[in-house]
């Protein structure tokens, strides 16, 4: 259970970043912790205590398997976060180029 | 089994299929973007027009990938509901590259914007029409990545902001959504909606449904900018080319956000009073801090972004109330936006492509210059506002007899006082930009090529004729069927697997 609890601090921690951090590289921090939270939840979801690889074979018997699915999604997931990492930081540049800083408070002309 | 189940996949391969070819080919063909996207859209309008007749007899679809079948394999299910909304979708997209054609003349590289935009589009897609629960994930995380690299397109100061503030929520909105997914499977041991629902249905209500009930709402919540969720959308609809605000404000917010909020609550949760209770909120909070903020708005695009957070909240509030009549207004509510906000969204389009200005105090007597794109837009401002003969005021009505009928006055009320104010705010809109003294500026301005005209022109024609779908004939065959589909609720996973076993 324990390890449940610190998982989702961890997820809070990532939250907590992002929204009180004024760096747009501090913020994109927290959204890969916030990801790597999620992803490592569902590992730990999958996890059996004493649990081996799902392979069958025919002498063996299996009696604690963990469960594979989830690794294979989450190897997916990961993919997915690559990808909308790689668009924020590409975003994060090209402001930087434009304001000449990571400020949030200084990048605010939309407002209303 | 019908012949069509074997043509689900294609509404997700020719959207990516196009846009894979129009990244490879349209770098030294100029003129390759244009016709690959053109032809893609309506091969997809052709196909979901088909669907809503393939699924016209009442059953569903199913498709499984590689011959796997549920609950161990991913399957598509094209249902009522799907074909609705695929429909829509279909039918915004086509018209919006259309339009796209003159009007991205303006930006180089249009190929990247012809691939971005396909992308979105299968993502679409593949939401409506997924069975299983990671791979509406996956999909709708497919449609938001091309949506974030949509809005920044310009890259200018303006759209990067916005395109980073909308990529940091919605990616926390997906989290968010993928948690209620580890919650769901690790509670259910199983992925595929139908067998989900059909697992849920034998364990009756516990704790972790509440909390994947509360993740789901927050995560959906943000991606179709319910209120409290709402602060992204009005800087990143605004920031974007205009064929992409279309998009944005007409059917992404509706198929990432509502559609899947709707079938996962409906179909596979199942619905209860308290989540009813939510929505019905939920929906009035949108609807009136939507259009309060809006009124006050000097920046055409901008006013129009808040209409959408304000009309996304009639749909939840028609979908929240859970009677029949309420669930096929609050659908008959979701297409009705997608054609005359996406209406909206091109008329400013064109009005910035003429004049080079979004500021509504610049503007003025732009009718008799901008004939066309002046006499669409006063048809979309009358639908959006509810003025009877067009079909803004059939959806609306709708979702008001259905809340007085369910006993629900003070919800009545509040659609009443918003309907008002979107007509104020749409008044101010038609007096200060199109009718009025012609400025000195604007004298020079002409009216926007052909291709931006035609598309305009049809969506002002579906505005106008809208209004016949709610006809006894038009009802059963399209908004009937989609209200169905929410209104058997957790028996879709049932149907489902007869449907596979037949």
């Amino acid at each position: 259970m324990i390890v449940y609890l610190l998982c989702l601090l961890l997820f809070c921690v990532g939250l907590y970043c992002i929204l009180r951090k004024r760096n747009i590289i501090k913020i994109i921090v927290g959204v890969i912790i916030a990801e790597y939270a999620v992803n490592l939840l569902f590992i730990l979801v999958a996890y059996r205590r004493g649990g081996r690889a799902p392979l069958h074979s025919p002498d063996a018997v299996i009696e604690n398997m963990v469960d594979a699915l989830p690794q294979a999604l989450v190897l997916t997931s990961i993919v997915i976060s690559l990808a909308s990492t790689a668009l924020l930081i590409a975003i994060a540049m090209r402001i930087y180029q434009k304001y000449r800083t990571f400020d949030i408070t200084k990048i605010r002309e939309l407002r209303g | 089994m019908n012949y069509f189940a074997g043509m689900i996949p294609f509404f997700v391969v020719l959207a990516l299929g196009g846009a894979f070819l129009v990244s490879l080919a349209g770098r030294r063909l100029k003129i390759f973007p244009d016709i690959a996207g053109l032809l893609t859209t309506f091969s997809l309008l052709l196909l979901s027009v088909l669907a809503v007749i393939a699924v016209s007899g009442g059953g569903l679809l199913v498709y499984s990938i590689g011959a796997w079948r549920p609950p161990v394999g991913i399957n598509f299910v094209l249902d009522g509901l799907a074909a609705f909304m695929l429909v829509t979708v279909n039918l915004i997209a086509f018209l919006v590259s259309l339009y796209a054609v003159n009007y991205m003349e303006r930006y180089t590289d249009k190929w990247k914007f012809y691939t971005l935009f396909l992308l979105m589009l299968g993502g679409m897609n593949g939401v409506i029409i997924t069975g299983d629960m990671f791979n509406l994930f996956v999909y709708l995380e497919i449609a938001s990545i091309a949506s974030y690299a949509l809005v920044a397109f310009g890259t200018e100061k303006h759209e990067l902001e916005a395109a980073f503030k909308y990529a940091v929520m919605s990616t926390v909105g997906s989290l968010f959504i993928l948690m209620g997914i580890v919650f769901l499977y690790s509670y259910t041991s199983t992925l595929n909606m139908a067998h989900m629902a059909l697992v849920l249905a034998q364990r009756g209500t516990s704790n972790i449904l509440l909390m994947v009930s509360i993740l789901f709402i927050m995560g959906f919540g943000l991606k179709a900018a319910l209120v409290p969720f709402h602060a992204w959308l009005p800087d990143a609809h605004p920031s974007a080319p205009a064929p992409i605000s279309a998009m944005l404000s007409g059917v992404l917010i509706k198929s990432l956000g509502v559609y899947a909020l709707c079938r996962v609550f409906y179909n596979v949760i199942g619905i209860n009073p308290a989540l009813s209770s939510v929505f019905l909120v939920l929906g009035t909070l949108s609807m009136l801090i939507g259009v309060f903020l809006a009124i006050g708005q000097w920046d055409l695009k901008r006013l129009l972004a808040y209409h959408s957070i304000s009309q996304i909240g009639y749909v939840i509030l028609g979908l929240g109330l859970g009677t029949p009549l309420g669930i096929v207004g609050g659908l008959f509510h979701l297409f009705n936006h997608s054609v005359f906000k996406s209406l909206l969204f091109l008329n400013s389009g064109s009005v910035e492509y003429a004049t080079g200005t979004r500021d509504l105090n610049k503007m003025g007597g732009l009718i008799k210059k901008m004939p066309v794109t002046g006499r669409t837009n006063l048809v979309a401002s009358m639908s959006i506002a509810g003025i009877p003969p067009f079909n803004g005021f059939w959806s609306k009505l709708i979702i008001i007899i259905a809340a007085v009928q369910a006993q629900e006055f003070f919800y009545a009320f509040w659609a009443v006082l918003a309907s008002i104010l979107t007509l104020a705010s749409f008044m101010k809109v038609t007096k200060y930009c199109y009718f009025g003294r012609l400025k000195e500026k604007l004298k020079g301005v002409k009216e926007v090529p052909v291709c931006m005209k035609v598309s305009m022109s049809l969506l002002a024609i579906i505005c106008i004729l809208g209004g016949l779908l709610i006809l006894p004939r038009g009802e059963s065959l399209f908004l009937g069927k989609a209200g169905y589909s929410l209104l058997k609720g957790t028996s879709y996973g049932n149907e489902v697997f007869e449907e596979v076993n037949k």
